[in-house]
C-alpha cells in the first residue's frame, strides 16, 4: 500500500466517487433531468434543482493546473508529488482535485491529456490520473 | 452617496500593535493587552469607555476583557461573509446600530500556520471539517494539506492564461522588503534582491519560499468608535467610506472564472457602496499570505484589469513607496509578519493620519484600500480621512 491519505468520511451522496475504482469506473453524478454533470456530489442538480445519481464517465481529462508539491506537511508523505485539478472531457468546468502519478513533473503542462487510475485504500478507490498519449499519436 | 450605510456611522479611532516576532515566548493575552492598551489610549479613551469586544477568538475576549477591565455588551467575532476582517465589520454594525459606542477589535497570532485544516484522525471531527470546508476534504485527500498548494494552483492557471512570471511575482515580494526596511517593528528586514527571490528552494512551484509570509507572535487592536467621536481624538479620523466581504461560490477548485477568488466579488460589493473609484487610491495594503494574492486583489479591485497584475508590478518602481501606487507600504505578511490580515488595517490608518513615520507616503494620501483573504475568504475596506 502506498503512503497514507487522510479520506473523507464515507456518505450515500460522495460514496459512489470513492468507491467506483472497484470495478475500474470513475463515477460523476448526473442529472436525470437536465443530464448535466457536477461534482463534487450533493444529490441534487445544482442547475435545475431535480435529482442527480452517479454515472460513469470516460476518465479522460486534460490537467487544468498543477503543483508540484515538495514541502513537507504531513510526516508521512515524502514530497516531491504533483497535486492537480483535472478537467473531466464530459462537460467544460467539470472538474475535480486529483494527484498526476506515474511521471516526470517536468513532463506535465497544462491542457495536457490524461487517464484516471486508482489507488485502493480498504474500501476506498482514490481516482489519480496519469498522462495519456494524445489522440492520434502512435499509442494503439 | 447612502448616508445610511452602517459603515459611515463608525471611525477607525485607534490602532494598536503588540511587540512581533518569531516565536517570542510570549502568553498571547500579554501580546493582546499590549496591543489593546496601546489602541484604546490612541483612541483618546480608557478602558472604561469600551463597551464592545471583536476578535476572531484567538485569544476568548472574555479573557481580554477580564484582563484589559472592560465592560463589554457587545461582542463578536468568528469567520463570516467578511472573512478575515469579520470581526471588524460586525464592530462597524453594532456601533452603526447604537448596540456599542466603542469596540475594540483584535487579532492575536502564534506563528500560526499555513495549513487551515490540520488532519484529524477523529473521524467525527474529520466529518465536521468535511462539513465545514467542502472541497477542502477533496483537497486533503490529495495530499493537498497547505494553502500554498490550493493557491499555487490558482497561480499556475493564472500563469498559463496570461503570461504572468516568477519575476513579476518576485516583484511584490521584494518590494515588502525594501519597505519592511523601513517599519522598525517587521521581522525581515535584511536587504533582499529578486536573484534572491528567484533562488530561494520550491515549496509549491510555483510558489518558492519567498512567495509565502513569515509566521510571527503578535497582536494587533483597532478601536471601532461612532463617528461623532471624531471631534474627540487626539489625532485624524480615519473614515469608512465602504466595506465589502463575500465567500463567492466554486471554493477552491471549481469557480467558473478560476483562478479568480472571492476577492472579485468582496470588492464588487465595495465599489457598489461609494461613488470613489480605483483611480481615487493613494496607497494600497494587499493581503499577501502569498505573493499571488496580492495580484489576486489588484485584478479583483479593478486596479488593474484581468490578467495585467502582471505587468502591474513588474520592476517594482510603480508599487514602491514613491511609485504611483505605494503597496505594502509597512512590509507586508511577508516580511514584516502574518498578522493575518489586520496589519494591512493597521498601516492603512497610519497613512491616512500621516503617521507612518520613515515610510509615510508623500503627498497627504486621503484613501486607502484594504483587503485580506484568499480563495474564498475575502473581505476589504475603502478608508479615507
Amino acid at each position: 500500500m502506498s503512503v497514507p491519505r487522510i479520506l473523507p468520511p464515507l456518505t450515500d451522496v460522495n460514496r459512489p466517487y470513492w468507491t467506483g475504482g472497484s470495478d475500474g469506473r470513475l463515477l460523476i453524478e448526473r442529472c436525470r433531468s437536465c443530464r448535466r454533470w457536477q461534482h463534487p456530489p450533493t444529490g441534487t442538480c445544482e442547475s435545475c434543482g431535480e435529482p442527480a445519481a452517479p454515472e460513469p464517465v470516460s476518465g479522460q481529462g486534460t490537467v487544468f493546473t498543477f503543483t508540484v508539491n515538495h514541502q513537507q506537511y504531513h510526516p508521512e508523505v515524502p514530497p516531491p508529488y504533483v497535486i492537480a485539478i483535472v478537467e473531466l472531457d464530459e462537460q467544460p468546468g467539470l472538474r475535480l482535485p486529483t494527484n498526476l502519478v506515474g511521471c516526470d513533473p517536468d513532463d506535465i503542462r497544462i491542457g495536457a491529456p490524461v487517464q484516471v487510475r486508482f489507488e485502493q485504500h480498504g474500501e476506498v478507490f482514490v481516482p489519480v490520473f496519469a498522462l495519456r498519449e494524445p489522440a492520434g499519436s502512435t499509442a494503439p | 452617496m447612502t448616508a445610511a450605510l452602517p459603515e459611515h456611522r463608525a471611525i477607525l479611532s485607534g490602532v494598536g500593535i503588540s511587540r512581533i516576532g518569531r516565536r517570542l515566548g510570549v502568553p498571547p493575552l500579554e501580546l493582546t493587552v499590549e496591543a489593546a492598551r496601546q489602541a484604546i489610549a490612541d483612541a483618546g479613551l480608557t478602558a472604561a469607555d469600551v463597551d464592545g469586544v471583536a476578535t476572531m477568538g484567538d485569544t476568548p475576549h472574555a479573557e481580554a476583557s477580564a484582563a484589559l477591565g472592560i465592560e463589554a455588551r457587545y461582542t463578536g467575532g468568528g469567520v463570516d461573509t467578511g472573512g478575515l476582517l469579520s470581526p471588524l465589520m460586525s464592530a462597524v454594525v453594532a456601533v452603526a446600530e447604537g448596540r456599542a459606542r466603542h469596540v475594540l477589535v483584535y487579532r492575536t497570532v502564534q506563528m500560526m500556520g499555513g495549513t487551515i485544516a490540520p488532519p484529524s484522525d477523529d473521524p467525527e471531527e474529520a466529518a465536521r471539517t468535511t462539513r465545514v470546508m467542502g472541497d477542502i476534504g477533496s483537497l486533503l485527500a490529495h495530499h493537498a494539506y497547505s494553502a500554498a498548494n490550493w493557491v499555487a494552483m490558482h497561480c499556475a492557471r493564472h500563469m498559463h492564461l496570461y503570461g504572468t512570471t516568477r519575476e513579476q511575482l518576485g516583484a511584490i515580494a521584494v518590494n515588502a522588503r525594501a519597505n519592511a526596511a523601513r517599519n522598525p517593528l517587521a521581522v525581515y528586514r535584511d536587504p533582499m534582491t529578486l536573484d534572491d527571490y528567484l533562488a530561494a528552494r520550491p515549496v509549491s512551484t510555483p510558489l518558492g519560499l519567498l512567495d509565502c509570509d513569515v509566521p510571527v507572535d503578535g497582536s494587533i487592536a483597532v478601536v471601532v468608535s461612532a463617528a461623532d467621536h471624531a471631534t474627540d481624538l487626539p489625532h485624524r479620523p480615519v473614515r469608512i467610506a465602504a466595506m465589502g466581504g463575500s465567500p463567492g461560490e466554486g471554493g477552491w477548485v471549481n469557480r467558473p472564472d478560476y483562478p479568480k477568488m472571492a476577492s472579485v466579488e468582496a470588492a464588487a460589493e465595495l465599489w457598489r457602496r461609494t461613488d470613489l473609484t480605483p483611480a481615487d487610491i493613494d496607497v494600497a495594503e494587499l493581503y499577501d499570505g502569498f505573493t499571488f494574492l496580492t495580484l489576486a486583489w489588484l485584478e479583483a479591485l479593478g486596479i488593474c484589469g484581468d490578467g495585467e497584475s502582471g505587468p502591474f508590478v513588474e520592476g517594482g518602481t510603480r508599487i514602491a513607496l514613491d511609485g504611483e501606487l505605494p503597496l505594502n507600504t509597512y512590509g507586508g505578511q511577508l516580511s514584516a509578519g502574518r498578522l493575518h490580515g489586520y496589519w494591512v488595517v493597521h498601516e492603512a490608518c497610519l497613512q491616512l493620519r500621516g503617521e507612518a513615520g520613515e515610510r509615510q507616503v508623500a503627498g497627504d494620501p486621503e484613501v486607502a484600500v484594504v483587503a485580506a483573504g484568499g480563495g474564498p475568504i475575502a473581505g476589504c475596506l475603502l478608508l479615507t480621512r
